[in-house]
């Protein structure tokens, strides 16, 4: 380990006069996950949007296994490894499992002159992998994604990045539309891309799904990274605390107090009708 | 990553499990959402054969509705995918007169070979459909207002070139024997050959959209664009390509109804625009694109078709067939959209949900 898989070294985001992202630096180990949490708008998807090929950082440099990388698409970075995985699994709800996992990478058979989709194939495929990150309801490659739920979608699209020989999994809040049990589920996965040795970014707001996967954390706000530990290194209030942003809840509790003295102890007159 | 995708499938019998039986049971029927469609037209079918009688039975009956299938057909199968991918093209609509015109006024006004004239419709199509992809992709304004330009424009082009070339609206065409035998002839006397070209035209696209990667690729930009980019697949090159085979499928159906009719006029095919876009919505293609099939868009034309003729069949005043059309679009849409509903809810045995 001594080189990481990847490496973000002072990157720089804005767009036109607004700056997005100071100064972040970051590192991801194989086999490790490193949870990346913040509150609305801190930059996390900026940051995923310039890991994935999105966007392009205005300063900075990345690289991977020691060599710099600069991703010109998604497909790019794709290439390189790199996989990203949307809220709503970036899946398509009218086509079936089968057709879904291999979008733009369908296996194919000869039929006479003719090169065929291999849907037998595609199909055994995606619900074997399904079935080895614990799906085990599906057994189906022909049924619809649509009919899946939050958590099989979740699961379909990161067998699909582990079959593809993705080498960093981004999940992007993967957790935050589901369910108690579904979430579990899908933590479950996550652990299990790690131990296949992908270095997984898991990104999310809640901490206690951040807390049970996570080996290495890394807190933004108002697009700068905060703070940067490991695990033990602190305990759940405090990364709660630091999240919310500290210095802005006392901003706010001095805001309150200065009303309060205002108006002798009482809410504003305006506050009622927020 | 294709590497990835061409291994050996070892990695399928890595975990077992027992695979689906292919028996098709009652669930899996359901399961296919043409389902709504076929009901939809043994409907139409058994209500014309009460109403029409005899005649609407006999093979000229079934000739009049399976000829205005064909034409409208052809075309339907490209507008299909188009919006199986998210798109609509209204330019056919002033393609098919175009086109028409083009072979009448090459091989009919100026003599020429009735291959060249033929060529050049077909080259025109192509060129329209290549001209409305780039448009739609470059200016990412909805196909609907592209094609609906291109519609309006093409008539325009077609009514000043005619009368600049030919001094007329309408020109006379006489071909070959052998170009009136490929394209506009009847067969015992009543079946349009187009009838045959329909076929063809069934078994090419039904191929593209359920065996090749290509089939793929338009469901996928039609459910999901930016992820389909993301996925890897060319959008801009699938977009164009299904705009050209628009362009060229309605092109030809003007060339053909020229050589059959022996005469192309530049006011025809308008009813084409919203019949195309009818008869696929009927065959359950959503409108906002993601799903489709071809068996859907082929039951949509015949349904479309045997409403559309079989009221002369009947005793009915023949301006009631547009009612008939509008109460069965609606009620397609609405089967339809129960169809995919039980698909997407559609679980084969509960037995292992134990988990999770």
């Amino acid at each position: 380990m001594t080189t990481p898989l990847l490496r973000l070294t002072g990157i720089n985001k804005s767009f036109g006069p607004i700056d997005v992202l100071h100064d972040i630096s970051l590192e991801v180990n194989r086999g490790e996950v490193l949870c990346l949490l913040g509150d609305n708008g801190a930059g996390k998807s900026t940051l995923i949007k310039i890991l994935s090929g999105v966007h392009k950082p205005t300063s900075g440099t990345m690289d991977m296994d020691g060599k710099s990388v600069a991703f010109d698409s998604p497909r790019d970075a794709s290439d390189h490894g790199i996989a990203t995985v949307h809220q709503f699994g970036g899946t398509f709800p009218l086509m079936s499992i089968g057709r879904s996992f291999f979008v733009g990478a369908e296996p194919t058979r000869r039929w006479g002159p003719l090169t065929i989709y291999d849907r037998k194939r595609a199909n055994e495929i995606a619900v074997t992998e399904m079935r080895q990150l614990g799906i085990t309801r599906i057994d189906d490659g022909d049924r619809l994604v649509g009919g899946l739920s939050g958590g099989e979608r979740q699961a379909l699209a990161i067998a699909r990045a582990v079959h593809f020989g993705a080498s960093v999994l981004i999940l992007d809040e993967p957790t935050a539309a589901l369910g108690v049990k579904e979430a579990a589920h899908v933590l479950r996965i996550v652990l299990q891309a790690r131990r296949k040795g992908i270095a997984v970014i898991f990104i999310t707001h809640n901490v206690v799904h951040a807390l049970t996967v996570g080996d290495h954390f890394a807190v933004l706000i108002r697009g700068s990274k905060a703070a940067d530990f490991r695990k033990g290194e602190k305990s759940r209030e405090a990364i709660t605390d630091l999240m919310a942003g500290g210095e802005q809840m006392a901003e706010l509790e001095a805001e309150i107090e200065s009303f309060s003295a205002a108006d002798n102890g009482h809410a504003p007159r305006g506050a009622s009708h927020a | 990553m294709t590497s990835q995708a061409h291994h050996q499938p070892s990695v399928a019998t890595a975990a077992p499990f027992v695979p689906r039986s292919s028996m098709p049971s009652v669930g899996s029927l359901v399961r296919r959402p043409e389902v709504g469609s076929l009901i939809g037209m043994i409907a139409v079918l058994i209500f014309f054969s009460i109403f029409g009688g005899a005649n609407f039975l006999s093979a000229g009956g079934a000739a009049s509705w399976l000829n205005v299938a064909s034409e409208l057909g052809i075309i339907a199968l490209p507008i299909g995918l188009l919006m199986i991918a998210g798109h609509l093209d209204l330019s056919v609509g002033s393609m098919i007169p175009a086109s028409s015109m083009t072979v009448a006024i090459i091989s009919g006004h100026y003599d020429l070979p009735i291959i060249v004239g033929i060529l050049a419709s077909l080259g025109l199509g192509l060129a329209v459909g290549f001209i409305n992809g780039v448009l739609v992709i470059r200016t990412k304004v909805p196909s609907f207002v592209v094609t609906l330009a291109t519609l309006f424009a093409l008539a325009g082009l077609t009514l000043g070139l005619s009368v600049i070339l030919s001094g007329s609206t309408s020109v006379a065409l006489k071909s070959g024997s052998t170009a009136k035998l490929l394209f506009g002839d009847y067969l015992g006397g009543k079946f349009e050959v187009t009838l045959f070209w329909w076929i063809a035209a069934i078994l090419i696209v039904g191929f593209i959209l359920n065996f090749s990667r290509f089939g793929n690729w338009i469901l996928a930009m039609g459910g999901d664009a930016v992820s389909a980019r993301n996925a890897g697949i060319p959008t801009d090159r699938v977009t164009i390509a299904l705009f050209m085979s628009s362009g060229l499928c309605a092109s030809f159906v003007g060339m053909s109804q020229a050589i059959l009719y022996n005469s192309a006029q530049v006011a025809a095919g308008q009813s084409f625009i919203f019949n195309s876009i009818i008869a696929v919505v009927i065959g359950g293609v959503l409108l906002t694109g993601g799903y489709g099939s071809v068996v859907g868009i082929v039951l949509g034309t015949l349904t479309f078709s045997i409403v559309n003729q079989g009221i002369f069949y009947t005793g009915f005043d023949a301006n009631w067939a547009s009612l008939i059309i509008g109460v069965l679009l609606l009620a397609a849409v609405l089967m339809n959209n129960t169809f995919r509903t039980m698909a997407l809810t559609y679980a084969p045995r509960t037995k292992s949900r134990v988990r999770s």
